[in-house]
């Protein structure tokens, strides 16, 4: 097995950040390589360096050519990156949303001046590969009506459409189901198989050791590890990420109480049937956490804006605390006890350009708390957040940055903070802990557990199946719109639920 | 009523009509250019003016009507290139840029007539475009005179409605300037350049922009005059969102207004008498603004129109 791409003493600071520190790597022809580390440990930075988006402070890349000689790669350049045969699936899509999605995986492969597409061509290669790796998306519809999971599906499709030796994967299953990521595992290993070599950086321990021979193991921007996938275990790979151990959250035994959430029988037409809501009933009761699972775009998002107070149903009714709420506001369903937790914590949850301390306050500025009269009572608002930022471990530049400066855990840790301050009788939290390392993960869901034992109804929408097996109490399976109880907790049944193939 | 019915039948309201599109025709393709490429030109003023201004003037020194068009397109794409190095790679304020291009270019041109014709007290006139006279289908009824007997310069900008659409929707080109409005994160992705995109697209929207003022001056008159412009550009930036970002629409939008104009001048001399005259001016523009309401209301405009994008940024 030759060599086809080694790294040597990259290093990237960004301010006063060392993103990476004189980090080496090698990857062999036909390897499964996993990148591992907790979030801002410099994985990231370091797979941007080689695909060309950012420019290392020092070291160099040497990457095989076709003949499997190693050639230095000039860096900087995307352009060159992807001819040399590196393909990076970025972990924020990047996508067109105007494009269908065959349009985004051939665009910048052909002459960009020329009469007309190649489209039929296209087409039969991107069959061809669909059927080879089992990852199938629809090719004709304009992307930014699909799916997140459709979405990473055609970010993959996108790499392998222009033949890459080097396939680079940024947490490609965040957004799959656990049988989605087994199978795009096993389609990656037949791949590997027949020479491709890849680089996955991933956050899950569980597919890590399942799928990968090697693992580099990077904590503050340094290597810190690299072991050989069958001759290490979970402690050990943990240790080496964190610089110390893990404590899981225990879930103690509580006795469900009254109804806090009720919705009967509430319908919501969404612009398609994978956003919408039939005639559905659910019930969420106090000290108990009720699981939403199944494949997002399957009704969720109507779910979660509904409840959210985003959007009203054009049947039935919402009550929380068995009173009715009529007309449902985000304003409405606050004053009722409902703590929100978005799906899309960068664009939902926060105000990226707003401070730190001002996003903490945003959902009760009518509050006598933070301002008299219209006038916000500044230093009052900050020392509150720099106490928030202390207990809930909101780590980044400080209360006053901008909210979009910090990294993904700390602004899901601020949006907790947020909304666990206002002692919410219902939580809606939707993928809590989607892209999360396992360090906030762990936070995210004792942070959960704590509010179900306080007397909390938690509403966990998750795809992450092991997540709602961990923690619910109960489990609604969510399929084209429809909640079905899920009688059972076998993975494989309710797997089947999800597919929508059950009787 | 009768009298509006009789004028909506007749052949010269159509032939006006599309007149009074045309310049309209080039300015909203070329706005629909930089704005899908993700960047607003309110340049779109005073690129109307220099291309109006160079057109004339290149062919008042003899460079042939034609060249007066090259001219004019060179003037409007070194103006847009202007803009596009401002707002594209340095990421300036785009309507603070724009704004600043309508005013330099505006005065510019005033400034080079008044100095090349400093003793000219009646603008001096040159031999625009004539009608295109095409024998057989100009003498059809109604179809022969309004569609027939209009210029080189207004088939060119129907031709162009066709053109863009086509290499909007059916070209790799029309593909990755779509996708840079839109994401340019995507572009970059695959290799592209974002810069040479946007800009190229800033460039091409711009010479045509300068198309549009040069018809007024070689095509709708025979001479440069101050202040002939007079808001066309304006309205091509409300008919970019009134078109959806969409050629054929664009078309639609520039006929609306140049049909509203076309109406109001003929209603003047209709009923001029009972009403005052400004209301008739009012009349276009009230509508056109009516028009746009309706239609924003459901925009869907280029996700990242105003957003500058930085390599290695993201």
């Amino acid at each position: 097995m030759g060599k086809v791409l080694a790294l040597k003493g990259l290093s990237k600071r960004f301010g006063s950040v060392q993103a990476n520190e004189a980090i080496d790597l090698d990857l062999n022809k036909g390897e499964v390589l996993a990148l591992l580390g907790e979030n801002g440990s410099g994985k990231t930075t370091l797979m941007n360096m080689l695909f060309g988006h950012y420019l290392p402070d020092t070291g160099s890349i040497d990457v095989a050519d076709r003949q499997g000689s190693l050639q230095p790669l000039t860096l900087g350049h995307p352009q060159i990156s992807l001819t040399k045969g590196i393909g990076m699936v970025h972990q924020h899509f990047t996508l067109a949303e105007n494009l269908n999605a065959l349009d985004n995986i051939v665009l910048g492969t052909e002459p960009l001046i020329s009469f007309k597409r190649n489209t039929g061509s296209a087409l039969k290669k991107l069959e061809k590969i669909m059927h080879e790796t089992g990852l199938f998306a629809p090719l004709d519809v304009s992307v930014g009506k699909l799916s997140v999971g459709e979405r990473q599906r055609i970010e993959i499709l996108k790499a392998l459409y222009r033949d890459v030796r080097i396939l680079v994967l940024d947490e490609p299953t965040a957004v799959l189901t656990p049988q989605e990521a087994d199978d795009l595992f096993d389609n990656i290993n037949t791949m590997a198989k027949s020479g491709l070599s890849v680089i996955f950086i991933s956050h899950k321990l569980r597919e890590v050791l399942s799928f990968s021979q090697r693992i580099v193991v990077l904590r503050q921007g340094k290597k810190v590890g690299e072991l050989v996938t069958n001759k290490t275990n979970e402690s050990e790979i943990a240790h080496l990420m964190v610089g110390g151990g893990v404590k899981s959250a225990e879930r103690e035994t509580c006795t469900p109480g009254k109804a806090v959430l009720q919705l009967n029988q509430v319908s919501i037409t969404g612009r398609s049937k994978r956003d919408s809501l039939f005639d559905q009933s659910l019930e969420a009761r106090a000290h108990e956490i009720l699981g939403i699972a199944g494949v997002s775009g399957n009704g969720q998002a109507a779910l979660a804006s509904l409840i959210a107070g985003l959007e009203v149903p054009e049947n039935g009714s919402i009550l929380i605390d068995s009173s009715e709420i009529e007309k449902p506001t985000p304003k409405k369903m606050i004053g009722a006890g409902v703590g929100r937790i978005p799906e899309d914590r960068h664009h939902e949850g926060i105000i990226g350009t707003m401070n730190l301390a001002d996003n903490l306050i945003i959902e009760k500025l009518d509050d006598q708390e933070i301002q008299n009269f219209g006038i916000l009572k500044r230093s009052k608002i900050k020392t509150n957040a720099a106490h928030l930022c202390k207990s809930y471990d909101v780590r980044g530049p400080g209360v006053d940055a901008e909210a979009r400066l910090f990294s993904g855990g700390n602004i899901q840790k601020m949006i907790l903070a947020r909304v666990f301050e206002q002692n919410p009788k219902l939580i809606l939290a939707n993928q809590p802990t989607r892209g999360l390392d396992m360090g906030a993960s762990a936070e995210v869901r004792r942070r959960l557990l704590d509010a179900r034992k306080n007397g909390a109804a938690i509403l966990l929408i998750s795809e992450d199946l092991d997540e709602v097996l961990a923690l619910s109490d109960r489990i609604l399976v969510m399929h084209d719109g429809n909640l079905i109880p899920a009688e059972t907790r076998d993975r494989a049944q309710i797997g089947l639920l999800m597919a929508g193939t059950a009787a | 009523m009768i009298d509006i019915l009789n004028i909506l039948l007749s052949e010269s309201f159509w032939a006006a009509s599309l007149r009074i599109a045309s310049p309209l025709i080039f300015g909203v393709l070329g706005a629909l250019l930089c704005e899908r490429a993700g960047v607003l030109n309110l340049g779109i003023e005073g690129i109307f003016v220099a291309g109006a201004m160079a057109g004339w003037m290149a062919v008042w020194l003899g460079a042939g009507l034609w060249g007066g068009v090259f001219f004019a397109m060179l003037a409007g794409a070194a103006l847009g290139l202007i803009h596009g190095i401002l707002t594209v790679p340095l990421g300036l304020s785009q309507h603070v840029s724009g704004l600043g291009v309508t005013l330099f270019a505006t005065s510019l041109s005033y400034f080079v007539y008044r100095t090349s014709l400093p003793a000219v007290s009646s603008p001096p006139r040159i031999e625009p475009f004539r009608a295109l006279d095409i024998p057989i289908l100009s003498d059809l009824p109604f179809v022969g005179p309004v569609l027939f007997q209009q210029t080189a310069l207004t088939w060119l900008a129907l031709l162009l409605v066709a053109v863009i659409w086509y290499v909007m929707n059916r070209t790799p080109l029309g593909s990755a300037l779509r996708a840079v409005g839109d994401n340019p994160d995507s572009v970059d992705a695959q290799g592209l350049s974002v810069y040479a995109l946007r800009i190229g697209a800033v460039v091409a929207g711009s010479s045509l922009m300068a198309l549009g003022g040069a018809f007024l001056t070689m095509s709708a008159f025979d001479a440069f005059f101050f202040g002939m412009v007079n808001g066309r550009g304006w309205i091509c930036i409300a008919l970019v969102i009134f078109a959806s970002w969409q050629p054929g629409k664009a078309l639609l939008g520039a006929m609306l207004f140049g049909a509203f104009d076309a109406l109001q001048v003929r209603l003047q001399t209709e009923v001029g008498a009972l009403v005052p005259g400004q209301i008739f001016l009012m009349a276009p523009y009230l509508l056109s603004i009516l028009a746009l309401v309706i239609a924003a209301r459901r925009a869907d405009y280029p996700r990242a129109l105003l957003t500058p994008w930085f390599k290695g940024q993201r």
